[in-house]
């Protein structure tokens, strides 16, 4: 079926905001639509508000709107654009279920857009829980059996047709708490019990238990003519019961029988056939490992996480074909650009294996549950390839930036090993291999945690490897085996306890979706012990090779903005000549997209690792500045190598990261920074705080993960943060700086060592003690003064100089006290340089990858000094991930909390401001609506007096406010009407009264007091569960009462195209 | 340590694996990433050494009711073979399985790179050995031969339908994968299979509703007896041959064959219906296949290989006779051509059970 030709303008919805569950997996997707719909010749509307995002690239899309994500914004826009059809299944679920909404609402019939791709019907029969069922009904395909239960005979009489063993869910419980598996009717009659009075609205879920069953992906695509593949299946390592998103994930299925397989993959198609995909679609099952009996779990009528993990495991873009196919084409008429040779009705074959392993956040949230379910908690994943499931194993592992290179971590409690291994949390493979190790077999792991015996018994056989090398040291054989493995070499020395091993030369095998059948034109590499090289044998073009070394795994402070820079650097440097090859991990991203660099190295970024590239390739620099730290860290390594570093030196990361160093280039120029001490004793900690003066901020000068730094206000505070330090015993000394509660200011510059340019300065809403990454930035600064900015731009200048990088530098600056101070200085790629660029035109990346090639920035169009302010404001604000890690702590301090962020872009700093809140999921009432909106107030004493002035602020737009009994008491002493409510330890008012819907908003700071934090928990994650927005800065709090004062509402900002400002 | 030497020189190392015998055959691969028990059993392969791309294999260990066949195959060469299978119908390992029916094989092997040298010098023979040869002129020497008299049964069987029998066939064995017996049987055919040496005369006597053409190994040239049979065949009764069946069929009505450069084998191989244009996923184990122009005015191509464009599959409609190169029967692969048998069983004027 050839193109449809009708389609001359289609709109892109993206996936708004990096959050759990939602990440960089659809940037890769959407960027790769807009690609193929450009090359077809549309005119491409994108509209997706977040700024970090590749998609959103003014050369991806003809029309691009950094807009917030919502019908009526997305009606404006199609109302004024007018396009022919609209793309929805490669916007994740925001994507899919706003272009549902606007099916339903008659939006898209109303201005005749076609919605391309799968129809309404198929993405209702995949979404609607019972549709689903009668369609699998229909076809003979098996659900898990459930039922609905809201009194107890009805709950028996469920348990007793389903058959048990069951579980228990209570309806409306957070991380299902109050119920549990009944293996027969006596327990049944306790948990359902238990189960129904858990629950608020007394119902539970009576579900056939399939807990220890096989998990198993297929990731399926089918064509309007009905032709129908398997791209690739993916089996769980960890059973049913653990998301996806936080199963170790091995493709393709590794312990499958042909008749399973096929069993499964017959499954698939014929339900993707009933269904009515057209486009990319994921496949989930759960396999009884004891027959051949499955029920299908869910099936997801898009792209997702899933299929960029299977289109880079097997090198088929499901993304791009999904495009082509939404555009009339049928999958044996689109070409296989890897082999170039054959056609896109093929199922990949791999001739390698492909682990997935995921990265969680809980280095960020010390104390929240490691214990992993049904809601996904991780923030990001890497993968590796190997020639066998322990190789690609050791290499996500050591990928995974968890200080580790085995499987050897060290317990994280001394409970016994057994029960232990009971706990579902992160660290279970670990603590598997720690059980093995320790002599339990196979069989009993198996027995307690259902992980597959194949697994186990690699998983053994390398506990015995490294056993036997410990004890009676290290042959060749052995080193060779260990190397076969994915050891690496500062991993086997440790284990043999030798000083040195004979080294090994590895090759690069090629990932080429056919098992090597053709010959492949864009293939990407990994590793491998054997002697034929792949990759040495490539016929090279002869340009000097530059490698660009990636950001790894999404985490929180590291997120996909790295990628964003880390691929505009490739594309630079492939425009101006040179050869460029990537080293990434994370298959969520563009940059690992088999295209973007002239070669992919899908490999993790260490040393040992990065080096071996470097022996192939021989490239005549590395570029570490754009792939966070986890690039930087790798700096000094490669420099004392010999290893030329593009751009950022070595020298100048050092000066930049150490204190005395650092100290010295400051006083050098005369520019203050905050005074700070390390200490190492509590007395010395109370001392150094009472002479800097309180507040003080308090953070250890190594982190480890998961210790907050904190603003300590008293001796108090101190005294406790040093003890619960100290506990643990410190080999490093803990910092105490002043803590300076100013405006902060962040600029991000281009230096060639000779010239600099400013693009911009951004100024943040929230006052210093508020990490950048979960502040609300300004761009241009709205409170700064002519001495300031020029002083600011002076002292930018002078520092970028002084580092001598070429490229980019980040310096975070503080205004306290009609004082400026600078707080960090990064000579590298920071988290706003594609918010910047986006915002002002300026392609940052694009000229620091030129001016660290030696291009002189005066001759690249843009100018040197301060960038001129376009007519608009753009407001960056971020997007927390709470919801899914509902026992986190979510008051903003110095350590990042945010997963992702959003920009608004208005005529004025309010405007932009709405958008940007709206964008990042706050409900925001029009003003007739005033009057029913709510505000909780439950601050500190010493908040009392901005409180106060805020509190007036809302009181004259007519908002109700509530509060504690001391902030009551104090907003009430000038005069303001507030509703005086019970402490939340007493009774439930607050609760009742979020759920009545009369509080909108939660305003509460105190976080440092650990006896209230725990009732400030409770509150959020009930106003979670109801959608009310938590603020615990009241810069924040402020920002909003601004907003709530406006006139702004989705129907009448202006919607703002930056491909044409 | 032991070799696998190419027919070009070319040397891999490897551990043994299977019994402990040197042999020579034709060096093939398959890019099917489970399915090694059916690989294994497949009578196709007969004469050849097979070279798994998957790097695992083994993992579910041995699984007799997965057999497609007694196992023909010379050689076996892997890169990992799992000593520690799992699964729930696991019977022993799969070392057992290979030493057991004097299967030698190596592990630890560069599989990949067989494969690129195959893919860049068309398909060659090697040999498995614990010492190299001083020349290689026994190893290019070596030819498939009596390729389908080696692997076909000695006598008549009959097995019976399942459920209400809806038809009777007469399945003519080169080599038959068992799963063709399991495909006709289960939907609702009793299925006489004959050995490949007998006469038309025999088969036509016992007056089957239609006759199946089975796979089989070889050169189809080679089988000059089962040519001329099914000569004799052609136009008395619906026909539906797969693999070699098609293949023979085709050299019957005076059409011709070609060796490809290093054939199909694997469960990913697309054909596309040229009748319908629909495109489906297919099993496929051959290296030689039927020229279609050589069949002009004969038959009508209805298949052909979507990414090289060979000859997938012919109608001879006077005929009442379908033929296709791969495999409906999946066992290992896909199942996604499994109609085709309903259509065969509508040709004949059942009624279809699948």
């Amino acid at each position: 079926m050839p193109k449809d030709l009708s389609i001359k303008k289609a709109l892109v919805i993206g996936s708004g905001p990096i959050v759990i569950g939602q990440a960089a997996e659809f940037d890769y997707a959407g960027a790769q639509a807009c690609r193929v719909l450009k090359a077809e010749g549309i005119n491409v509307v994108l509209v997706n508000s977040n700024p970090a995002t590749i998609m959103t690239d003014q050369h991806l899309a003809d029309e691009i709107y950094l807009e917030p994500l919502n019908t009526a914004t997305l009606r404006r826009i199609i109302e004024k654009e007018r396009p022919d059809g609209l793309i929805a299944g490669l916007g994740g679920q925001t994507g899919l279920t706003l272009a549902m909404q606007l099916s339903k609402d008659g939006t898209l019939d109303k201005y005749g857009v076609r919605l391309l791709g799968s129809p309404i019907e198929a993405i209702e029969k995949a979404e609607d829980r019972e549709k689903f069922r009668d369609t699998m009904q229909a076809i003979g395909q098996p659900c898990v059996p459930s039922e609905i239960a809201e009194t107890l005979e009805d709950a028996m009489k469920a348990a007793g047709e389903i058959g048990y063993p069951v579980i228990v869910r209570p309806a409306y419980t957070l991380g299902g708490s109050g119920g549990g598996i009944a293996e027969n009717e006596e327990e049944m009659r306790r948990i359902a019990r238990g189960g129904l009075d858990a629950s608020p609205i007394t119902q539970i879920l009576v579900e056939k238990c399939i807990s220890g069953w096989k998990e198993i992906e297929f990731e399926t695509m089918r064509d309007a003519a009905g032709n129908v593949i398997a791209v690739c299946s993916m089996e769980n390592v960890d059973p049913v019961g653990i998301h996806t998103g936080d199963s170790v994930v091995v493709a393709p299925a590794l312990t499958l029988s042909d008749k399973e397989y096929q069993m499964l993959r017959s499954a698939s198609l014929e339900i993707i056939s009933a269904i009515g995909i057209v486009g990319g679609c994921n496949c989930q099952f759960a396999l009884n490992p004891d027959s051949f009996e499955y029920a299908v779990i869910e099936v997801n009528p898009r792209v997702s996480r899933s299929s960029a993990l299977a289109s880079k495991a097997s090198g088929y873009p499901i993304a791009k074909i999904t495009t082509r196919i939404a555009l009339g084409y049928t999958l044996d008429e689109i070409p296989n650009d890897i082999t170039g040779k054959t056609c896109a009705c093929f199922e990949p074959t791999l001739d390698y294996v492909v682990v997935k392993f995921p990265k969680w956040p809980f280095d960020k949230f010390y104390g929240s549950s490691r214990r992993l379910g049904t809601q996904m908690k991780a923030t990001g994943e890497v993968m590796a390839i190997g020639q066998r499931f322990e190789e690609a194993l050791m290499k996500a592992i050591r990928g995974a930036e968890i200080s580790l290179d085995t499987l050897n971590a060290p317990p994280l409690t001394d409970e016994d090993i057994r029960t232990r291994l009971t706990l579902q949390d992160d660290r279970r493979l670990f603590t598997v291999f720690e059980a093995l190790k320790a002599g339990l077999t196979p069989d009993e792991i198996f027995e307690i945690t259902k992980i597959d015996r194949f697994f186990l018994f690699r998983l053994q056989a390398m506990a015995e490897m490294e056993m036997k090398v410990a004890a009676e040291g290290l042959t060749d054989a052995d080193y060779k085996r260990m190397k076969q493995l994915g050891y690496p070499d500062a991993a086997v020395k440790r284990i043999a306890g030798v000083d040195t091993v004979p080294g090994w030369d590895m090759s690069y095998k090629m990932v080429d979706t056919c098992a090597a059948e053709f010959a492949a034109e864009t293939p990407y590499f990994y590793s491998c012990t054997d002697k034929a090289c792949e990759s040495r044998s490539l016929k090279r073009s002869g340009r000097p090779v530059v490698i660009v070394l990636g950001s790894g795994p999404i985490r929180i402070g590291q997120g996909i903005e790295f990628d964003y820079s880390s691929v505009h650097c490739v594309w630079t440097l492939r425009r101006i000549g040179y050869d460029v090859v990537i080293i990434n991990n994370n298959p969520e991203t563009v940059s690992t997209d088999y295209d973007t660099a002239d070669r992919l190295y899908f490999e993790p970024l260490t040393p040992e690792d990065v080096m071996n590239v470097i022996k192939v390739e021989k490239p005549v620099g590395v570029v570490v500045a754009f792939g966070g730290q986890t690039a930087i860290k790798l700096t000094q390594f490669l420099d004392s190598h010999g290893i030329r570093i593009l751009g950022t030196s070595a020298e100048s990361i050092d000066i930049a990261e150490d204190r005395e160093r650092f100290d010295a280039l400051l006083e050098q120029f005369g520019i203050r920074r905050p005074r700070g001490m390390g200490v190492r004793t509590m007395e010395e900690a109370i001392a150094a705080a009472e002479e800097l003066g309180y507040p003080v901020l308090l953070r250890p000068s190594y982190v480890i993960g998961g210790q907050n730094m904190t603003i300590s206000r008293s001796r108090a505070q101190t005294e406790d943060y040093m003890s619960r330090i100290l506990s643990g015993g410190i080999e490093n000394p803990v910092l105490v700086d002043q803590y300076l509660p100013g405006i902060e200011l962040e600029v991000d510059v281009i230096s060639d060592g000779k010239d600099v340019l400013i693009p911009g300065i951004m100024e943040h809403i929230e006052r210093a003690g508020v990490h950048s990454g979960d502040s609300i930035a300004v761009y241009p600064p709205f409170n700064l003064t002519e001495k300031f900015q020029e002083k600011v731009c002076d002292i930018s200048v002078k520092l970028a100089l002084a580092l001598g990088t070429q490229g980019l530098v980040n310096i975070q600056y503080l205004i306290y006290d009609n004082e400026l101070y600078v707080i960090e200085v990064n000579p590298r790629a920071s988290r706003t340089i594609p918010y910047i660029s986006k915002v002002t035109g300026v392609p940052m990346v694009d000229l620091a990858s030129r001016v660290m090639l030696g291009e002189p920035l005066k001759d690249l169009g843009y100018g040197t000094g301060l960038y001129p302010v376009p007519p608009c404001c753009a407001i960056k604000v971020p997007v927390f991930s709470f919801e899914k890690l509902n026992d986190a702590d979510s008051i903003l301090g110095p350590e990042m909390k945010s997963t992702g962020e959003v920009l608004g872009i208005g005529i004025t700093k309010a405007e932009a401001l709405f958008k940007g809140l709206t964008a990042a999921g706050f409900s925001l009432p029009t003003a007739r609506d005033r009057s029913h909106t709510g505000v909780l107030l439950s601050v500190e004493d010493e908040d009392f007096p901005d409180t106060i002035a805020m509190a007036k602020r809302c009181y004259d737009l007519g908002i109700r406010l509530f509060a504690t009994k001391d902030t009551a008491r104090a907003v009430s002493s000038v005069g303001i009407d507030v509703t005086t409510v019970a402490d939340p330890k007493i009774s439930d008012e607050i609760v009742h009264l979020m759920e009545e819907g009369a509080i909108s908003y939660i305003i509460y700071t105190g976080a440092v007091k650990d006896d209230t934090v725990g009732d400030y928990r409770v509150l959020h994650r009930r106003a979670m569960l109801l959608g009310i927005p938590c603020m615990t800065s009241l810069d924040t709090a402020n920002a909003l009462a601004d907003i709530l004062g406006s006139r702004f509402s989705a129907e009448n900002t202006k919607l703002v195209d930056i491909n044409h400002m | 340590m032991a070799f696998l030497i190419l027919g070009n020189g070319a040397v891999f190392e490897g551990s043994r694996i299977g019994a402990p015998v040197d042999r020579i055959g034709e060096l093939v691969f398959t890019t099917g990433m489970e399915g090694y028990l059916e690989t294994l059993t497949d009578p196709s392969y007969y004469g050849q050494i097979v070279t798994q791309t998957f790097p695992l294999i083994g993992n579910y260990g041995v699984i007799e009711e997965d057999f497609e066949g007694p196992g023909a195959l010379f050689g076996y060469i892997v890169r990992e073979l799992c000593p520690t299978p799992s699964n729930f119908r696991s019977g022993y390992p799969l070392n057992d399985f290979l030493v057991a029916r004097g299967i030698p094989g190596l592990c630890g092997v560069d599989t990949r790179e067989i494969v690129r040298i195959t893919r860049e010098e068309g398909v060659m023979n090697a040999m498995i050995c614990d010492e190299l040869p001083a020349d290689l002129s026994a190893i290019n020497a070596y030819q498939v031969q009596n390729a389908v008299a080696s692997v076909t049964g000695s006598c008549a069987r009959t097995f019976p339908a399942q459920g209400k029998e809806a038809a009777r066939i007469a399945l003519m064995d080169y080599g038959a994968k068992q799963n063709i017996i399991r495909s006709l049987t289960r939907r609702g055919c009793s299925v006489t299979v004959y050995p490949a040496s007998t006469p038309a005369e025999t088969v036509l006597a016992s007056d089957p509703d239609g006759i199946m053409l089975s796979n089989g190994p070889g050169d189809p040239k080679e089988a000059v007896g089962p040519i001329g049979e099914i000569k004799k065949m052609l136009g008395k009764k619906p026909v539906f041959g797969i693999c070699l069946g098609h293949q023979l069929t085709a050299l019957a009505l005076g059409g011709d064959t070609a060796k490809l450069k290093y054939g199909h084998r694997g469960g990913n191989q697309p054909v596309r219906d040229l009748k319908s244009g629909r495109a489906y996923i297919t099993s496929q184990n051959h290296g030689y296949a039927v020229l279609s122009d050589s069949l002009k005015g004969t038959g009508i191509e209805s298949f052909v290989n979507a990414n090289d464009g060979s000859c997938e599959g012919m109608v001879y409609p006077e005929l009442n006779c379908v033929t296709v190169q791969f495999h409906p029967e999946a066992a290992s692969g896909p199942r996604d051509t499994g109609f085709l048998f309903d259509q065969f069983i509508a040709r004949m004027g059942g009624k279809t059970h699948a």
